[in-house]
């Protein structure tokens, strides 16, 4: 079958990893084009001639594709063909190709064939040297602001969806003997060995196919073509039942105790959208006994000048787009080369019967396998030089050729021009050591290979193959062995045997060590040589910036950027160290090494947030009776995870309305409130009485059984932090209760003091929050209605203020308590949870005849305000002990132990004079409400900044007294009565009010005695 | 993350079952009256920050709510050991021999 090939003119004939049978249509740029199934969306802009894929940062000089993983600086993408599936900056180089593939490039604004940013782009490259987001935009702000939406736009870093993204994510928690990160030969050979011994391996690799180098190799192993020997061990390890292979997987992080991320590409590889109910992507959270890095190594291009015109590309990507795409990204092949290993890049080249002009070698004598197999072919070796430069704006249209000098530092001959469209550069490889960094340990650099390898680290991690520097498929095999029989070792697991596959014997000659070529110009003068491409970071800015002062690599990095794109500098970090340390007249491991952080690629914020996020971001509590706070119309508030009612509006009442009517009926008749979230604490043992007196302020070695008293509870510096009503059910049986939000911090409370402190008392703690429904009926007519749902005797005689008892409250078990938050006639009734919406409905029921009122959170903050009464967290902020609230009859300073916050609130600073206390605030115009927060101030007309005393921090309108109440701190307050304060408010107004009791309604307490 | 061998559960679990609760062995003074401010003010709020070995106090809050010392490397995040209260560790920072 022959296809039609003709729009796709790089495309070779035959060969590669592509089923040409599969032709798939994709969009780049708003234009249609064809390439086949086993492509990436890379090797299908290249099959189909697209030379720019983007216009650089500073100098919109226009890119192309240079790699051919994940190391690709220019090649970023935005995928989606609709606004929710948008996915920004990923690498065309890393994405698999499928039908209707929407892609666009991130930079190049607003179109990456026509220079329309030319101009504008070369007034911004002028505008922008190293550093220049310091020297050039911090002052003035202003200009900063102005410049930066303009630069994000047009250097394009990618845009979020506007809409929500229709797909789900998920996340999954595994375990396993090892983990091993890459399946090139090294990984492939460490899983057959691990899995053969019957361990739990997880292998992952960020392709779409395992085999990593085999892949686009022409290497033999066993005597057959390497990509066989791949298939073979793939298809041996899917037969274990114990190992989980992860292709499409990115190991994006490797955090401590051996806890390793992968994201894994389920369906965004082959779709826009996940077909119906499948994952998109899938975070792995990965626990690993032994952590196997075999991740190999990034090919580093040469610095020389116009390197970044497009054509321009590493050695080894083409034998790449050659081999496994059955692409040949051009016609005339200039090679320049520090190494043997580069030259096979021009031999897939020639045996793609394409054009090889040269192979440029920097050395004056290389000798080896790979040289011999050029010299055979006849391709042309010029030695001892390099490409000073290449020539061509949108494409390479030639190189300048010119001898070097031994050190590979000057120009020493006589330039040559050659024409060529593709030039391709290999410097040698560095080591992937990023995830080898995650964890803390420092690169070590190994001058034999001329490259950084992992250092010393407390994980349990092994590393095998070119990470190691052993480059050669042999090494890597037999290195892959070696690390899966240690980690089996340590694990117990006896090894099975394996045997070695046998590879071609390669002779490689030794490289030099060189970076950066020269050229006849001085380096400032030079034509740009590009060390990170997706910064913008020249070898000259490197060299300027270390002119300037800058010594430590970290700051020359920051200084100039260079590293600190999406890709993280993988290209280019080596060679501009190298080249600082040239500059810096050191050596490299002097210059300093290079750190990587997670993640190792971009990994989208749907993978991080997986499942949890619309209602499963949090979870939501809620109490037995939601449903009919629901059916009633309740608007909610959060407090904690719980939802509680907040007010319950009628018709078309706006929420002071229905304040006033909650706050009206319940002083009048009776109102109920759904008081189940209040923090309650089973305490029992016999030192349980002796526990309460430590952690209370106030004294419990009397209360008897059947009778609740109100606490607070301070922390060692004697701040008020919790408080709530405890109840004593038996002589060693007590029931706490705890504000809504803090019930868990003091259960941790109690349990630090028991464990830590006094574990020689024999008392023990449980939360019992959720166990039962508890409703406070509260107003003149409560008794009534209790009265109407039990045979109890609940009058005064049988049942007084702060008693509690056990009766049966509509036909079920009920502890009733006679406390009181609203200063009103009150029982708390608690009965098992379950009960409690049957509890709930039959009040109801009879409630009709008291005009029963529901009431929410605000209702009961109005009605416990007007009785002065504190709610902790809001009236307190953990800088005021008991005396400050002026609460020191809830203090006992005589009780034999010395409780928690005695001591604290003794201290000098405690004791002083006009500290803030807590007190009443009368307006002087009724109808004015402070604002919770205004600051007071004794004398409004003093300059600014004015002397402040003290912050309102409860205030209401109170229908019940038909006027405002508040509570605040004010200096020396309590001391104050009948003085007046000022709050000058935002808006220019200034609210008098007098200093009062916080007590503002029934001062006796009548009205709970009756 | 941290994986962390809970010596109540006598099991590793993750670090988000766990609760860091501060530097371990702060004892309370048995008489706090007895106490000047500065004293009081030593055990309230001065905690050490050492660059190596240090014994902090954890909870199994998602677990079986048992407090337990860790010895850790701050620097390598190392867990050395873990104890019960009451006990003392085995693994201390060299200045402290
Ligand atoms: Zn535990």
């Amino acid at each position: 079958m022959t296809q039609d090939l003709s729009k796709q003119s790089n495309r070779l004939q035959e060969g590669g990893r592509i089923d040409r049978s599969k032709p798939l249509t994709f969009t780049y740029n708003g234009k249609q084009y064809k390439g086949f199934d086993g492509d990436t969306l890379a090797s299908a802009l290249l099959a189909n001639g697209v030379d720019i894929i983007g216009r650089s940062f500073k100098y919109s000089r226009p890119r192309g594709i240079v790699a051919a993983g994940a190391e690709e600086p220019n090649a970023i993408m935005q995928i989606g063909s609709t606004e929710a599936t948008q996915i920004p900056n990923v690498r065309a180089t890393q994405q698999s190709l499928y039908a209707g593939l929407v892609a666009s490039s991130t930079n190049g604004w607003p179109n990456v064939e026509m220079d329309l940013m030319g101009l504008v782009g070369k007034i911004g490259g002028k505008m922008m040297p190293p550093g220049f987001y310091y020297k050039t935009f911090m002052y003035p702000k202003s200009m900063w602001e102005t410049y930066e939406s303009y630069i994000r736009k047009a250097a394009g870093l990618g845009r979020a969806p506007k809409e929500n993204d229709p797909d789900i994510y998920d996340k999954m928690n595994q375990h396993c003997d090892l983990l091993i990160v890459g399946a090139g030969p090294a990984g492939l050979m460490a899983a057959l060995t691990a899995a053969r011994s019957g361990a739990r391996v997880i292998i992952a690799d960020e392709q779409s196919e395992f085999g990593g180098s085999l892949l686009s190799s022409k290497e033999m192993l066993n005597g057959k073509p390497a990509a066989e020997w791949v298939k073979d061990v793939v298809q041996e390890l899917s037969g274990f039942d114990d190992v989980l292979m992860l292709p499409n997987s990115q190991v994006n992080g490797y955090h401590d105790h051996n806890f390793l991320t992968i994201q894994q590409h389920c369906t965004d590889q082959f779709a826009d959208r996940a077909p119906n109910g499948q994952i998109a992507q899938r975070l792995h959270r990965v626990r690993a006994k032994w952590v196997v890095l075999a991740t190999g190594a990034h090919e580093r291009p040469l610095v020389y000048g116009n390197n970044d015109v497009p054509g321009c590309m590493v050695a080894n990507a083409v034998s790449t787009y050659i081999n496994r795409y059955g692409v040949a990204p051009g016609k005339d092949l200039v090679l320049m080369t520090s190494n043997d290993n580069a030259y096979r890049a021009a031999l897939d080249w020639h045996d793609a019967g394409r054009n090889v002009v040269a192979i440029v070698d920097s050395r004056k004598n290389p000798q080896g396998t790979f040289v011999d197999a050029a010299r055979d072919r006849g391709i042309s070796i010029i030695v001892g030089s390099g490409v000073i430069e290449a020539h061509g704006s949108k494409r390479v249209s030639g190189v300048s050729i010119a001898p070097l000098n031994d050190a590979g530092d000057a120009v020493v001959g006589p330039i040559i021009k050659m024409a060529a469209d593709t030039v391709a550069t290999s410097g040698g490889w560095s080591p992937v050591i990023h995830l080898s960094c995650h964890t803390g340990a420092r690169p070590v650099w190994n001058d034999e290979i001329l490259g950084f390898t992992p250092g010393a680290t407390y994980q349990k991690q092994l590393t095998a193959g070119a990470i190691n520097g052993a480059f050669s498929t042999a090494q890597a095999l037999s290195e892959g062995v070696k690390v899966a029989s240690d980690a089996l070792s340590q694990l117990g697991l006896a090894k099975s045997d394996v045997a070695l596959p046998e590879t071609e014997v390669v002779e490689e000659g030794k490289a030099m060590a060189l970076f950066h070529i020269p050229h006849t110009k001085p380096t400032s003068k030079a034509p740009k040589q590009f060390v990170d491409y997706q910064n913008d970071v020249t070898a000259a800015g490197i060299e300027l910036a270390c002119r300037e002062g800058f010594e430590s690599i970290e700051h020359v990095k920051r200084y100039t950027a260079m590293g600190f794109g999406t890709d993280q500098g993988k290209l280019g970090n080596i060679n501009g160290m190298a080249i600082a340390a040239k500059m810096l007249n050191q050596t490299i491991p002097q210059t300093g090494t290079t750190i990587f952080r997670p993640n190792y690629t971009p990994v989208t914020f749907g993978a991080i947030a997986g499942r949890d996020c619309g209602e499963l971001f949090d979870p939501e509590r809620y109490t037995a009776m939601h449903a009919w706070h629901v059916e009633h119309g309740a608007k909610f508030e959060d407090v904690g995870q719980w939802k509680r009612a907040w007010y319950y509006p009628k018709g078309n009442e706006t929420m002071q309305q229905a304040l006033d009517r909650e706050c009206l009926a319940t002083r009048k008749s009776v109102g109920i409130l759904d008081a189940s979230t209040l923090g309650k604490i089973d305490i029992q043992g016999k030192d349980a009485r002796e526990f309460l007196g430590r952690v209370y302020t106030n004294a419990w070695a009397k209360l008897p059984v059947g009778k609740c008293r109100y606490g607070l509870m301070c922390g060692e510096d004697g701040m008020v932090f919790d408080d709530g009503v405890t109840s004593c059910l038996a002589e060693n049986h007590f029931l706490m209760t705890t504000t809504s939000g803090g019930a868990a911090r003091v259960l941790s409370w109690l349990e630090i003091y028991h464990q830590t402190e006094w574990p020689e008392l024999e008392v023990y703690f449980n939360s019992v929050t959720d166990h039962w429904s508890t409703m406070t009926i509260s107003g003149p007519n409560s008794r009534k209605l209790l009265e109407k749902l039990t045979d109890y005797d609940v009058s005064k005689e049988n049942m007084a203020f702060m008693d509690w008892k056990p009766m049966t409250v509509a036909g079920v078990p009920a502890r009733v308590f006679r406390i009181s938050f609203t200063g009103e006639l009150s029982f708390e009734i608690n009965v098992q949870a379950n009960y409690g919406l049957h509890v709930w409905k039959a009040l109801f029921e009879h409630g009709e005849e008291f005009n029963l009122t529901p009431y929410g959170t605000e209702t009961m903050h109005i009605l416990r305000a007007e009785k002065g009464f504190i709610i902790a967290g809001q009236d307190t902020d953990g800088s005021v002990h008991p005396f400050d609230l002026g609460m020191s009859w809830a203090v006992s300073m005589q009780k034999p132990f010395s409780f928690i916050g005695k001591r604290g609130m003794q201290r000098e600073d405690c004791v002083r004079e006009n500290r803030k206390q807590l007190v009443g605030l009368k307006t002087i115009d009724p109808k004015a409400v402070l604002p919770e927060g205004a600051q007071g101030v004794l004398d409004p007309k003093a300059p600014v900044p004015m002397p402040m005393v003290g912050h309102v921090t409860s205030s209401y309108w109170s229908a019940n007294l038909n006027r405002s109440v508040a509570m605040g701190f004010v200096k020396g307050g309590l001391n104050k009565m009948g003085e007046r304060v000022f709050y000058p408010l935002a808006d220019g107004r200034v609210i008098e009010a007098e200093i009062c009791s916080p007590v503002f309604l029934d001062p006796k307490g009548e009205r709970q005695n009756v | 993350m941290f994986h962390i061998y809970c010596p109540h559960c006598c099991e590793y679990r993750e670090e988000e079952e766990f609760h860091a609760a501060g530097q371990s062995h702060i004892a309370r003074p048995l008489d706090p009256d007895a106490c000047t401010d500065k004293e009081w003010g030593e055990y309230m709020y001065f905690r050490a920050n050492p660059r190596g070995i240090h014994h902090e106090l954890w909870v199994h809050a998602a677990g079986c709510r048992k407090f337990f010392n860790i010895t850790r490397n701050t620097q390598t995040y190392e867990i050395k050991e873990v104890y019960k209260v009451g006990e003392k560790p085995s693994v201390v920072a060299d200045e402290a021999k």
